[in-house]
């Protein structure tokens, strides 16, 4: 028996054929990267290749980098390997990878979702062997509510708190969630203001997605006009000096995790939203069955539990380490930025 | 039910007590009344007995969400609560019931009498007619009581402003042993009631912590010190010939502790005081570990009776001749306390006066603490001498300045995934020391709390990264970090592999300075028991 056509080791997802890494966490020659978010677009690779549209993100967020985009669908081949990338409705530019040598094919998820958000292009299901995905959410307690219905509530919140005179404080990553909600968020209701670090991805994606005018708040910003309005920020601003600026206000998070009373609870935040860029547990099960495959590889997430249930399902089921997060950034209050900072912290050594 | 699980959704989505009065207080208002006694009884902790046990709510629930039962014990682990756990992975529904809140608690009540078949149809029909609130509240109904954020304070205050009741009067009223299914809101809430006053306790008076220096509380002299004892504060009442014990969590405990029946000739007829059960085994005062032995238990057997008896140490006097006396100061209240337990008979009755210790300098009551252990105390209490008895826990007029905790650096061994917020995060850790020859460390002592978020992160990282066996959740370390260890007590024990069982356990700090090698011995934490 050959070498898998992918295999895991230290440094991320390996193909030996191509010489090539899937979402490597340490630097590497060649990278192709599911999509922008900072545990599976690192810095330091020589060469970076990714979906076109996800190239501006990412060298917002590493800097100058060699990066080529391509298209979905766009067959590359490499030493004989064929790889072609497939829509993941994640967030804008996120993808699948699909590798293929010799009629075997694999498919690497990065993140997804299942359902349609508007914002990024749907989830496609590719034919596959092997199915390479996260399970962030595996666990049947997860079950996600329409889109329509969740930024209904947000909206009704916000005009509520506006009523009683409070401003909205709601927090989601900077990249992905920040701008899905600002698309639905309801400019009639009264002024969307922004953190820098929301403000700054934005204008990023500003020429790929239309969303409603944002005011980014800056040390001139006066408390009176922030009254009533709804200011979107990064989890890390939870309980910083930044947000006092907004009293009196109240809070909300809109993530996956905010199924659980708990999550909510122990972070003192005052409402949650139940909405996330990752499948739920039906979504998964959903899309395991739509690639047809016969091996899947959990990578981050309830790994053991949903491997387990795959497997008494009859599928080949197995979990591999990797360092990949999930939506753990929107549950533990910590940013994107301060994950892009240890990273450069702990590259010298790894070089 | 659909007001009450409207009333639990905008408790659960705020976290400012202002909002949370507001939404209880319009409960109070518009709710009918049989439902505002059953929201009283549910947010003051007095629930139905538990109609099914656990397992079959589990087994029954699985069943309904069509998956394997050791999927649903995974997903309960990790979401930290039975009834959050059924509500989530029961079908969604958008339906909604009618039926009020007394009816549902109605049919809990008469569930109990069902056959097990009966049960099961009666939940399965309701978990299905229910949204997701709804059928939390309903499950929590079933499994437990109620945690949402809303102490008895707060509840009691919604009350006040729902009826115009003084808060502290309503505190009374809402003491003690009373029967939502038998109750009316009139009887409980608005009508002097006379039958009940019988074993009627008064709210406990609670005292906070003392963080600033004791010379800042101003002369000594205007102050009461006395030693704060480790054992069940509870409240003895002798009326009418009668004895009620009760605990702090308002538990009705007389019949646990059968000496104090001894009290009811002797002590006069009309007397409220407030004490500690203590242990007294050889004829002195014991540790709680020794205690332990005996609140479990319902009925208590001749055999522990003679192992470990307990007295009452008696602090304060709430109710003397018949009379209220908690507006009167404590000067006056400790002086009749002192003549009542000298004009008794009391050298035949487990019971003692809490010595008040004389100071003149602060500087001594400092000296006092720190001997605090070897008097099998926790510390020193502080009250104010001019200062009334008042209900619940307020700032000013009592301190308890506890002496310092034990501290001893041990070695993290196992770790476990937390609940809620921290089920993705290893955060339960088990610690150990070394034996006597430094060859193998033996577990001491579980710890899940004293480290900030950042730093669960990064031991979490590092034990996914360390991990020597897997044992169902719990999963083996290589043995690397050293934790300081903090505790309150210790004491040997049987029970434990190391022969010491310590009381209260948490980590103080992560000592990165320091090697395995640097950790104490099993001996060395010996050495520290009394």
């Amino acid at each position: 028996m050959n070498t898998p056509l992918l295999v895991f080791n230290e440094k991320g997802i390996y193909c030996e054929k191509a010489k090539v890494y899937l979402d490597p966490w340490k630097p590497v020659d060649h990278a192709i990267i599911s999509h922008g978010h900072a545990d599976h677009s690192r810095w330091g690779h020589k060469k970076y290749i990714t979906h076109h549209s996800n190239v501006p993100i990412i060298k917002h967020r590493l800097g100058e980098i060699i990066v080529t985009g391509k298209e979905w669908n766009e067959t590359f081949t490499i030493n004989g390997v064929k790889f072609s990338l497939h829509p993941a409705g994640h967030i804008i530019g996120s993808s699948q990878i699909r590798v293929e040598y010799k009629g075997e094919v694999w498919v690497f998820t990065g993140d997804y979702k299942m359902e349609d958000d508007g914002v990024a292009v749907p989830y496609e299901s590719v034919k596959c062997h092997s199915f390479i995905t996260e399970c962030t959410f595996g666990l049947p307690a997860f079950k996600w509510v329409p889109q329509e219905q969740v930024m209904t509530d947000v909206n009704n919140w916000w005009q509520q708190n506006r009523e009683d005179g409070r401003t909205s404080v709601l927090f989601g990553y900077s990249l992905g969630k920040a701008q899905r909600l600002l698309k639905y968020l309801d400019p009639s209701i009264g002024k969307i203001y922004t953190h820098g670090a929301i403000e700054n991805m934005t204008e990023v994606l500003r020429p790929q997605l239309s969303m409603p005018e944002t005011i980014r708040i800056t040390r001139d910003t006066k408390k009176e006009e922030l009254k009533g309005s709804m200011v979107l920020a990064p989890p890390s601003a939870q309980g910083t000096p930044w947000i006092r600026k907004m009293v009196p206000f109240v809070t909300a998070s809109a993530s996956g995790w905010m199924t659980f009373r708990g999550a909510r609870r122990r972070r003192a935040i005052d409402k949650g939203f139940v909405l996330s860029d990752h499948c739920d547990w039906q979504g998964l099960l959903q899309a395991i069955e739509g690639t047809g495959c016969e091996k899947v590889i959990c990578t981050h997430g309830y790994t053991e539990i949903f491997s387990r249930f795959l497997r008494e399902k009859g599928y080949d089921a197995r979990t591999e380490e990797t360092q990949y997060e999930g939506e753990i950034g929107e549950l533990e209050a910590k940013s994107e930025i301060e994950k892009d900072l240890e990273i450069v912290k702990k590259t010298p050594e790894s070089l | 039910m659909k007001l009450f699980s409207e009333l639990i959704r905008t408790l659960d989505s705020t976290n400012k007590t202002t909002l949370k009065v507001e939404a209880l207080t319009h409960y109070f208002e518009i709710a009918p009344d049989k439902d505002k006694v059953w929201a009283i009884a549910i947010l003051s902790h007095r629930r139905p007995p538990r109609p099914v046990n656990t397992t079959l709510l589990r087994e029954w629930a699985t069943e309904l969400a069509n998956i394997p039962l050791w999927l649903f014990e995974e997903s309960y682990h990790i979401v930290g609560d039975l009834a959050e756990t059924i509500a989530l992975i029961i079908p969604a529904s958008d339906n909604s019931s009618d039926k009020s809140l007394n009816q549902f608690l109605q049919e809990i009540i008469e569930l109990k009498k069902l056959t097990d078949m009966e049960k099961k149809e009666y939940l399965h029909e309701n978990w299905l007619e229910l949204n997701y609130y709804e059928r939390f509240v309903f499950s929590k109904l079933i499994t437990g009581s109620f945690r949402i954020g809303v102490s008895q304070k707060l509840m009691t205050r919604a009350l006040s402003k729902a009826t115009n009741i003084d808060e502290d009067i309503l505190a009374y009223k809402l003491m003690g042993n009373w029967e939502p299914s038998k109750i009316s809101y009139t009887q409980l809430i608005l009508e002097e009631n006379e039958e009940d006053y019988l074993s009627k306790p008064y709210p406990f008076y609670l005292a906070y912590a003392l963080e600033s220096e004791a010379e800042e509380l101003g002369k000594v002299s205007e102050w009461s010190a006395e030693h704060k004892w480790d054992g069940i504060r509870s409240q003895v009442i002798i009326r009418n010939n009668e004895l009620f014990v009760w605990s702090r969590g308002e538990e009705l405990v007389t019949d646990k502790y059968p000496e104090f029946q001894a009290f009811i000739n002797t002590v006069p007829n009309g007397t409220v005081m407030d004490g500690e059960i203590l242990p007294f085994p050889k004829g002195e005062i014991g540790t709680f570990n020794d205690l332990q032995t005996r609140i479990g238990r319902k009925t208590v057997s001749k055999a522990l009776l003679e192992k470990t008896p307990v007295i009452l140490k008696v602090y304060d006097l709430l109710e003397w001749n018949g009379k209220d006396i908690r507006e009167r100061p404590y000067r006056e209240r400790r002086e009749l306390l002192k003549k009542l337990v000298k004009d008794m008979d009391a050298s035949e009755i487990p019971l003692f006066l809490s010595e008040s210790l004389a100071f003149s300098s602060w500087e001594e009551v400092a000296n006092e603490r720190q001997r605090a252990r070897e008097e099998r105390s926790e510390g020193i209490m502080l009250k104010k001498l001019d200062s009334p008895y008042l209900v619940g826990r307020k700032k000013g007029d009592w301190w308890k300045w506890k002496v310092d905790p034990l501290t001893i650096d041990a070695v993290l061994t196992y770790a476990m995934r937390g609940h809620g917020r921290r089920s993705n995060l290893f955060t339960d850790y088990t610690f150990g020391l070394w034996d006597e020859e430094k060859n193998e460390l033996v577990t001491f002592a579980k710890a899940y709390s004293g480290l900030t978020d950042a730093e669960f992160r990064k031991v979490d990282s590092w034990i996914k990264k360390n991990t020597l066996e897997r044992f169902g959740p719990v999963r083996s370390v290589t043995p690397h970090h050293v934790f300081e260890i903090a505790f309150e007590g210790i004491a040997e024990s049987k029970r434990h592999k190391s022969g010491v069982a310590t009381r209260f356990p948490r980590i103080l700090r992560w000592r990165q300075d320091k090697k395995i090698e640097d950790a104490n011995t099993i001996e060395d934490l010996k050495a520290l028991i009394p």
